[in-house]
């Protein structure tokens, strides 16, 4: 078949049925993802750098083992080895209906944690040990330290390499194609499919995740050109 | 814990098994002619790891010209570089791969014939480049600025000094980058299944589905992309430590 690059087909009532739907779960995905991954993330870099042996060795190997795997690969595991039932108990006959997607954003909570760690772990020695210390005598408890002192600074000094982690985040949600969840570019696939035309659809794709990659990117830039600044 | 003496002895059977008949091979390697599902294991290894590799070469060789490219004094070279990056840093491997596979074969009709293993090596190859070369620029940017004109004002060339002064330094302070993202490539070859390549994930679901015993083949995929992991990070410490600048300690 050959490429007609002949978009009629592709109306408002087409995009708004079968390609905005796609959308909205890619961008719940990416931030809920995002929401869960740095609150894991924040804590196993807290035991990384903790001085509890048993809690650095578990951070440790949680980070390098997620790490060292396709992302691929762990979503098709999660899909694997979580029952049937856990969806049903969370939401039921939806949660029945739609596995794949349910199955992906604990996939890609847990996936991501591991990335966001790291970034943390940056973010928190990039705090001067001395602000530490000047808690501890001021008499803070670690938990009082970590969320008053530490923390805080920690997620400004990160947060343009969080968000860019969340750009790539976003990117990575069309890998859902391995389980058949309804994502953004399973959206155009589907069009491609219904009116028959799957390689045109795939430029329109393509076009989308740029525009919208390619944007928030950009924020991001000029987010970091005022953090400098402020610094 | 007594199911699990049973489960190994199953899981072992299948991957002796030969992925055409119910023959069970007790060496698990078959003859000519057939394979048994350890065989079919290890060559979709190999279309990994070759996926990978060529595709990092391209990577290297390309991300390098863009790298330069960015740190030119020529506008329109930089650019070039610029929108390249862009290009191909914002759209999603998957979706690069697919346009690779069903777009550009169908608009450039000399590269119908042209093999999925080579387009996929090119779609991934061309994807890191875009990283590779925003590293070779920092890496470039991070020299101080007074070696370019001590360069150019000892009479070499803008090319010899980037030959002879600057990219010799600065290839060095990129090298650990690389490191990861070799890393990186191999996981991403992963995403190569979708265009047809019998790599990895692509053994894992098929011979999941053939067999019914989804956890033993993802079991031993999981654990050659360790062993590849591992591997690599061995080579490329050992790379870093041979490529040091001599008297340097760090």
């Amino acid at each position: 078949m050959a490429l007609t690059l002949d978009y009629s087909f592709l109306t408002p009532d087409v995009v708004r049925n079968n390609i905005v739907p796609g959308l909205i779960y890619s961008l719940e995905l990416t931030f809920v993802a995002m929401a869960i991954g740095v609150f894991i993330g924040t804590l196993v870099a807290l035991m990384r750098l903790s001085s509890v042996k048993a809690f650095q060795r578990f951070a440790t190997v949680y980070v390098d083992a997620l790490r060292s795997i396709p992302l691929l690969m762990v979503i098709l595991w999660f899909y694997l080895l979580i029952p049937p039932g856990f969806y049903a108990a969370i939401a039921g006959q939806f949660g029945l209906d739609h596995r794949a997607e349910f199955s992906a954003v604990i996939t890609f909570s847990i996936f991501e944690a591991a990335y966001y760690s790291e970034i943390m772990r940056a973010g928190i020695q990039s705090v001067s040990r001395g602000q530490v210390n000047a808690g501890y005598a001021m008499g803070m408890t670690y938990a009082q330290c970590m969320k008053l002192i530490v923390l805080p600074q920690a997620f400004r000094n990160m947060l343009p390499v969080l968000l860019t982690q969340t750009i790539v985040l976003f990117q990575d949600t069309s890998l859902v194609y391995a389980i058949g969840a309804y994502d953004f570019l399973k959206g155009f696939l589907t069009v491609g499919q219904i009116y028959n035309r799957p390689a045109e659809m795939l430029l329109p794709a393509a076009a989308s995740y740029f525009i919208l990659c390619f944007g928030l990117s950009m924020l991001v830039r000029r987010l970091q050109a005022k953090i400098q600044i402020i610094r | 814990m007594s199911d699990w003496i049973p489960a190994l002895k199953a899981s072992a059977e299948v991957m002796c098994k030969s992925t055409t008949d119910e023959t069970v091979y007790s060496t698990c390697f078959a003859g000519k002619g057939d394979l048994t599902y350890l065989q079919w294991l290890l060559h979709a290894w190999g279309w990994t790891l070759l996926v990978a590799l060529i595709a990092l070469v391209i990577a290297l060789v390309i991300g390098l010209g863009i790298g330069v490219m960015r740190t030119l004094p020529n506008k329109a070279a930089a650019l070039f570089g610029e929108a390249w990056t862009e290009l191909f840093r914002n759209v999603p491997i998957l979706v690069q791969l697919l346009i690779w596979h069903d777009v550009i074969p169908q608009m450039i009709p000399a590269l119908k014939s042209v093999p999925d293993l080579v387009l996929a090596c090119v779609g991934l190859g061309l994807f890191t480049s875009a990283r590779i070369g925003q590293q070779v620029k920092a890496g470039i940017n991070t020299l101080p600025r007074g070696q370019r004109y001590a360069g150019l004002a000892m009479g070499l060339t803008l090319a010899q000094t980037y030959r002879f002064v600057l990219l010799p330094v600065a290839l060095r302070v990129v090298l650990p980058t690389l490191t990861s993202e070799s890393m990186n490539i191999i996981k991403n070859s992963s995403v190569a299944y979708a265009i047809n390549i019998t790599e990895m994930i692509f053994f894992a679901t098929q011979a999941g589905e053939e067999t019914s015993m989804h956890i033993t083949m993802y079991l031993a995929v999981t654990v050659l992309y360790f062993i590849s992991a591992f591997t690599i990070n061995r080579l490329a410490a050992g790379v870093e430590k041979r490529s040091r600048l001599p008297g340097s300690a760090h």
